[in-house]
C-alpha cells in the first residue's frame, strides 16, 4: 500500500493524463484506421476478457463451468450469489470493510489537508526537507518497517483491531494525498488567505472557509483513492486482522476462495460482489480516478 | 510558546511576528503527519536496522548476535533462488507489460474515435483488488477449468515448478500494463505534432515515426517507469503471496515473500529484518544512481 511519488519533476509531466484531452489527438492520414483498431479491440478484450468470463462463471454451476470454462451462461441462476454472500459472510466483512473505508478517507483527508494547507499556505522553515521525505518516504519498502511495526501494535493491543488498520492506512496513505493536496493548494492564491488573516480569520477558519470550499476536487480525488485503496487493500489486512468477524472484504474473499477453492461459480460470484463496486465508481468517475493514480498511484 | 512569540513581538516588527507565528502554526498542522508517520514508518524502520543485527522471535526479547543474520543471508541458498527469481522477475515485467503498453498507447495516440473507452476497458484490471484478479486467474489457469481445459491442455500453471513464476509473473503483468499504456498515452499527447508531419514529409514511415519521434518525446517518463520498475520488482508480493506462496518448492519464492515467511512463519524476525533492510539499501542505491545519473543530464539530453 505505500505509495510510491519519488520524483515530481518527472511525475509532474505524466501527472494529469485526463486534463489532456483526448480529442486532442494528432489527425492522422489515411491507412490508420482499421489495422490499429483491430489491435486496440484485441488488446481490450485481453485486459476485460477475464473478467467477463468471471462474470459468465459467476451464473454457471459447476458441472457447467467444468464443460465450457469461457462460454456465457445458458441459464441465468442467482444460487451462486445468494450462496456466496450467506457462507461468505458478506454482510460482515462489508460492514468492516465500509468502516474501514470511512475511517482511512477521513482521517487521511483530515492529516494530509491540515499537511498540505502548512505546505503551502504557510511559511514553514524546513518544509522543502518534509516535502522531500513525503517523496522518498513512499519509496521505502513495507519490508523494512513490518516487523517492529506489528511488534508494536501487539503491544498496544492493535492487532484484530479495526482501528490499529486504519491507523496504519493513514500513515501509509497520507503522504500520497499530502502531496496531491499541496498540488491543488498551490494553485489557490495567498492573496486569498492572506484577505481573511487581515480579517482576522484563524488559520483554522481560513482552511475551513476559504481553502476547503476552493481545493473540493483534490479532496474528492484523494477519497476516493484512499477509499479503492482500502477497499482493495490486502498486505496489512491479512498480517495484522486474523479475527474472522472483523476482516474486510478482500482477506475474506481469499480465505473464502481457499475453502471453496474449486467452487468457481461460488468464489465467482463472491469476486462479483468485490469488485461490482469498485469497477461501477470507476465507470462514474473515471477521469478522477485516472489522473489520482496516476499522479501519485504510482504504487 | 505564545509567550515567546508575544515576547519577541515587542522588539521584532510585525512581519517577523507572522513570521514566527506562522511556522508555530505550520508545525502544528504538520504534527499529526509526522507524529504519525514517526510512529508507523521511520520508529519500526529504524528499530529494524537494530533488530537485524539480533536473533529475536518476532515476540520475546531480542539477543544481539551483531552480523550473523547478514553473513547468514549471503551463504542462504534460498536468498540465492529468490534473489534470481526477483531477476527474472524484472526482466519480464520490466519488458512485457512496457511493451504491450506503448503498443496500446500508441496505437490509441493515432486513433481519434473509441479513445476513452479503450483507455478505461485498459485500466480496469488496474483498479480491480489483487485478490480478486488472483482468483480469477487462478480459474483461467487451472487444469480442470480454465482456458488450457478448454483446449484440451490440463496443465496446472501454477502448480508446476517450471511454469509457477512465469505464470504469476503474466498475471502481474496482465493487470498492470494498462496503468502503463494510459501514462504513456499521456506523454505522447504532450508531443508537438509537428513533429510527427515534419517527419512525415521527410518520408519517414509509421515505424520509423515511433521511433524517432514518439520515444524520444516520452523519454523522462520511460526513463521514471524504468525505475519503477526496478522498485516494484522489489516489491513484488501480493500475487505471488495469493497464488503460490512462493511454492512449489520455493518455484516463484522471490526475496519479499522470503522475508514474511521468516517473520510470521518461521519466527526469524532479526533475520526477516536483515533482509528486508537489504532489500531496502538495494533500493536506495538504485535511486541514488538515478540521480546521479540524472543530474549528470542523462535524462534532458
Amino acid at each position: 500500500m505505500t505509495t510510491t511519488v519519488i520524483d515530481p519533476a518527472t511525475t509532474t509531466r505524466t501527472s494529469d493524463p485526463s486534463s489532456a484531452s483526448p480529442r486532442r489527438s494528432r489527425r492522422r492520414g489515411s491507412g490508420g484506421g482499421a489495422g490499429a483498431y483491430i489491435v486496440l479491440i484485441a488488446l481490450a478484450l485481453f485486459a476485460i476478457g477475464p473478467l467477463v468470463a468471471v462474470v459468465f462463471n459467476a451464473f454457471k454451476n459447476n458441472a457447467e463451468i467444468g464443460t465450457n470454462p469461457l462460454a456465457p451462461p445458458t441459464s441465468l441462476s442467482l444460487d451462486n450469489f445468494t450462496e456466496a454472500w450467506t457462507r461468505g459472510d458478506f454482510a460482515t466483512t462489508m460492514r468492516n470493510s465500509a468502516i474501514i473505508c470511512l475511517g482511512a478517507v477521513l482521517g487521511t483527508c483530515l492529516i494530509a489537508g491540515l499537511a498540505a494547507y502548512a505546505l503551502s499556505h504557510l511559511q514553514v522553515p524546513g518544509s522543502g526537507i518534509v516535502v522531500g521525505y513525503l517523496f522518498l518516504g513512499s519509496a521505502l519498502p513495507v519490508q523494512l518497517f513490518l516487523v517492529p511495526l506489528f511488534f508494536l501494535w501487539t503491544q498496544l493491543h492493535l492487532v484484530d483491531n479495526l482501528f490499529g488498520l486504519i491507523v496504519i492506512y493513514w500513515a501509509t496513505d497520507a503522504p500520497f494525498a499530502t502531496l496531491l493536496l499541496r498540488s491543488f493548494l498551490l494553485k489557490i492564491p495567498k492573496d486569498y488567505t492572506e484577505a481573511a488573516r487581515l480579517d482576522g480569520a484563524s488559520d483554522l477558519q481560513i482552511a475551513r472557509r476559504v481553502v476547503l470550499p476552493l481545493a473540493w476536487p483534490g479532496f474528492l480525488t484523494v477519497a476516493l483513492i484512499v477509499a479503492l485503496w482500502s477497499w482493495n487493500e490486502f498486505f496489512w489486512a491479512i498480517t495484522f486482522i486474523h479475527d474472522p468477524k472483523l476482516r474486510p472484504v478482500a482477506t475474506s474473499f481469499l480465505a473464502f476462495q481457499d475453502q471453496h477453492s474449486t467452487d468457481w461459480g461460488m468464489t465467482s460470484a463472491a469476486a462479483i460482489f468485490m469488485l461490482g463496486p469498485v469497477v461501477l465508481l470507476f465507470l462514474v468517475l473515471q477521469r478522477r480516478f485516472v489522473s489520482g493514480l496516476t499522479a501519485g498511484g504510482l504504487k | 510558546m505564545t509567550t515567546a512569540v508575544a515576547g519577541t513581538a515587542v522588539r521584532a516588527p510585525g512581519a517577523a511576528r507572522a513570521r514566527r507565528r506562522s511556522a508555530v502554526i505550520g508545525w502544528a498542522f504538520l504534527a499529526p503527519l509526522l507524529v504519525l508517520n514517526l510512529v508507523v514508518v521511520l520508529g519500526p524502520s529504524i528499530a529494524t536496522v537494530y533488530y537485524s543485527l539480533t536473533d529475536w522471535s518476532g515476540l520475546g526479547p531480542a539477543e544481539f548476535i551483531g552480523l550473523e543474520n547478514y553473513t547468514k543471508a549471503f551463504t542462504d541458498p534460498d536468498v540465492h533462488q529468490a534473489l534470481l527469481h526477483n531477476v527474472i522477475w524484472f526482466v519480464l515485467f520490466g519488458s512485457v507489460p512496457m511493451a504491450m503498453g506503448l503498443l496500446g498507447a500508441y496505437l490509441l495516440s493515432q486513433v481519434r474515435r473509441f479513445q476513452v473507452l479503450f483507455r478505461a476497458l485498459y485500466f480496469i484490471p488496474y483498479v480491480v483488488a489483487s485478490v480478486v484478479n488472483a482468483a480469477v486467474w487462478k480459474m483461467l489457469l487451472s487444469p480442470t477449468s480454465g482456458i488450457g481445459h478448454q483446449f484440451g491442455i490440463d496443465h496446472s500453471w501454477l502448480g508446476d515448478t517450471a511454469t509457477s513464476l512465469f505464470s504469476v509473473n503474466f498475471v502481474v503483468d496482465w493487470h498492470f500494463w494498462g496503468f502503463l499504456a494510459v501514462i504513456f498515452l499521456a506523454a505522447m499527447q504532450g508531443i508537438d505534432p509537428q513533429l510527427y508531419d515534419a517527419a512525415s514529409v521527410d518520408g519517414a514511415g509509421r515505424w520509423q515515426q515511433f521511433l524517432s519521434v514518439t520515444l524520444p518525446g516520452i523519454r523522462p517518463t520511460m526513463i521514471f517507469v524504468i525505475l519503477m520498475t526496478v522498485i516494484w520488482t522489489l516489491k513484488a508480493f501480493d500475487y505471488i503471496f495469493i497464488m503460490t506462496q512462493g511454492g512449489p518448492a520455493g518455484s516463484s519464492e522471490v526475496v519479499s515473500t522470503l522475508m514474511y515467511k521468516q517473520a510470521f512463519n518461521e519466527y526469524s524476525a532479526g533475520y526477516a529484518a536483515a533482509l528486508g533492510l537489504s532489500m531496502t539499501a538495494i533500493t536506495a542505491v538504485i535511486l541514488a544512481v538515478y540521480q546521479y545519473l540524472r543530474k549528470k543530464g542523462w535524462e534532458d539530453e
